[in-house]
């Protein structure tokens, strides 16, 4: 079931928040991971597993890296829906 | 004429641990004391990991001293004596002979011999899938008293310069004793493996090859950096791929912990403690978020001080619980053990 980049964004918003308090709104698709939102590589993992589980896709491990943004993981998981 | 019939044993209703114990490394090296040469930081460490301190022992401590120790532990709180050991069981990967088994010299330092003995190597799952053997000699009636033991020294193993997991890692020996039981205290054992991630936690290279090129040898290799590493004569060493492995934990492990809860025909909310291997404190959070346990759950939290022992951490971490105070004889307990394999196995336990 493909969802919209609006659908992604707000998931991955919440999923953010259950993983580090971080209110939803501040995860934007310009945001780094690392720089703006101080999410540590074991988070990032945690966050990718979630994300996963949730949009039902696979984000290989060597991918992960390559997530800056927020903005990017979207476009990820979109694709991967597709 | 018609075939005799063959014998076989009867049955006996029940098995259940005895006691747990174990011994740890007579050293809590600090992490200040191991960042030098991978050029990290005690609080690096502590923020990835939740590690403080390792122990690791005596350069002249062997595992099978380490071994021994926590057979004494545990034969003593069964009030027991070698001689009532029927089998004797060991996990290890840091016992580096091939043949005779670390098991075979234990029960003999014991005074165990003639019980049958036998290594196991499942890694860091290695005292669940010893548990789950365990209850099944003991119930099939092939040994009365089992004792399992779960052993490392990995400072023979590691290599001091690795970041990827030298680090994380302890000496130490936990060890249970499992007999017989009128009521049922060890549920069925859910466990598995996945070879095709054999390389997520593994051994540079192989005793073959550190054979091969000792002797001058050509060494087939798959790769540069290891035919690199073998031309070094290094000898073989320790490494894995963290977040790999973490992620594998963490998608994994929470589903085998539930089909565990439920073989044993509870409830999550019926599980009073829960003890993780030992892997990274970062995991034992993680998971305690995925899964539905009581708020009041009482959690094995022993890596801090103790860092990862491998097999030997489930029954370390449970014998501090007992110790400590903070579980007790009779409590439910759900006890999973996962790495390098991949391997895996979970079981509910009474605690002795
Ligand atoms: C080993 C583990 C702590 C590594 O942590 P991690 O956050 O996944 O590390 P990564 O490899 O993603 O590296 C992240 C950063 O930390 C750095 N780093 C890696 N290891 C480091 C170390 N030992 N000390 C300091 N920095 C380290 C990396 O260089 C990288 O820096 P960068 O972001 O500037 O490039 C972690 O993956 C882990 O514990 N995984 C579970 C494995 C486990 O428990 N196994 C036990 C056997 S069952």
């Amino acid at each position: 079931m493909a969802n919209s980049n609006e659908e992604i964004l707000a998931g991955l918003a919440e999923i953010v928040n259950e993983e580090t308090g971080l209110a939803t709104d501040a995860v934007q698709a310009d945001k780094s991971f690392t720089d703006d939102l101080d999410i540590d590589s074991l988070s990032m993992m945690t966050i990718v597993t979630l994300a996963e589980e949730k949009f039902e896709v696979r984000i290989p491990d060597e991918e992960v890296k390559n997530l800056t943004t927020v903005g990017d993981a979207v476009a990820f998981i979109a694709q991967a829906q597709a | 004429m018609s075939k005799p019939t063959l014998a076989q044993r009867p049955t006996v209703a029940g098995s259940r641990l005895l006691s747990v114990g174990g011994v740890r490394g007579e050293n809590l090296v600090p992490n200040d004391d191991i960042v030098g040469p991978i050029n990290s930081s005690d609080e690096w460490i502590r923020q990835r990991t939740g590690i403080r301190s390792r122990a690791r022992a005596n350069g002249d401590t062997t595992v099978k001293d380490l071994a021994v120790g926590a057979a004494q532990d545990v034969l003593a709180k069964a009030s027991l004596t070698g001689s009532d050991i029927g089998a004797v069981l060991v996990s290890t990967v840091t016992h580096f002979e091939q043949t005779p088994s670390l098991a075979a010299m234990v029960a003999d330092a014991i005074g165990a011999t003639p019980a049958a003995a036998y290594d196991i190597s499942a890694a860091c799952a290695g005292y669940c899938y010893g548990i789950a053997q365990a209850d099944a000699m003991v119930r099939s009636g092939a040994a009365e008293h089992v004792l399992v033991i779960g052993v490392e020294k990995m400072s023979d193993f590691i290599d001091p310069t690795d970041r990827s997991i030298s680090f994380l890692l302890g000496d130490g020996a936990g060890a249970a004793v499992v007999g017989p039981s009128d009521t049922p205290g060890i549920a069925p054992t859910v466990w598995g493996s996945d070879g095709g991630q054999a390389g997520a936690i593994y051994q540079t290279h192989s005793w073959l090859d550190y054979r091969r090129a000792e002797l001058g040898e050509p060494v087939p290799t798959d790769t540069p950096e290891l035919a690199e590493e073998v031309s070094q004569i290094t000898s073989p060493t320790l490494r894995q791929q963290g977040p790999t492995v973490f992620k594998w934990v963490i998608s994994s492990m929470p589903e085998i912990a539930r089909r565990a809860v439920a073989a044993a025909g509870l409830e999550l909310s019926d599980i009073d403690v829960f003890i993780p291997h030992q892997a990274n404190m970062r995991i034992t959070d993680q998971l305690l978020k995925l899964i539905d346990f009581r708020e009041d759950v009482v959690v094995g939290r022993d890596i801090a001080d103790t860092g990862n022992t491998s097999a030997a951490s489930v029954p370390l971490a449970t014998e501090r619980l007992l110790r400590e105070g903070q579980a007790h004889s009779g409590d439910i307990a759900l006890q999973i053990g996962f790495g390098a394999g991949l391997v895996y196995a979970a079981q509910v336990v009474i605690l002795p």
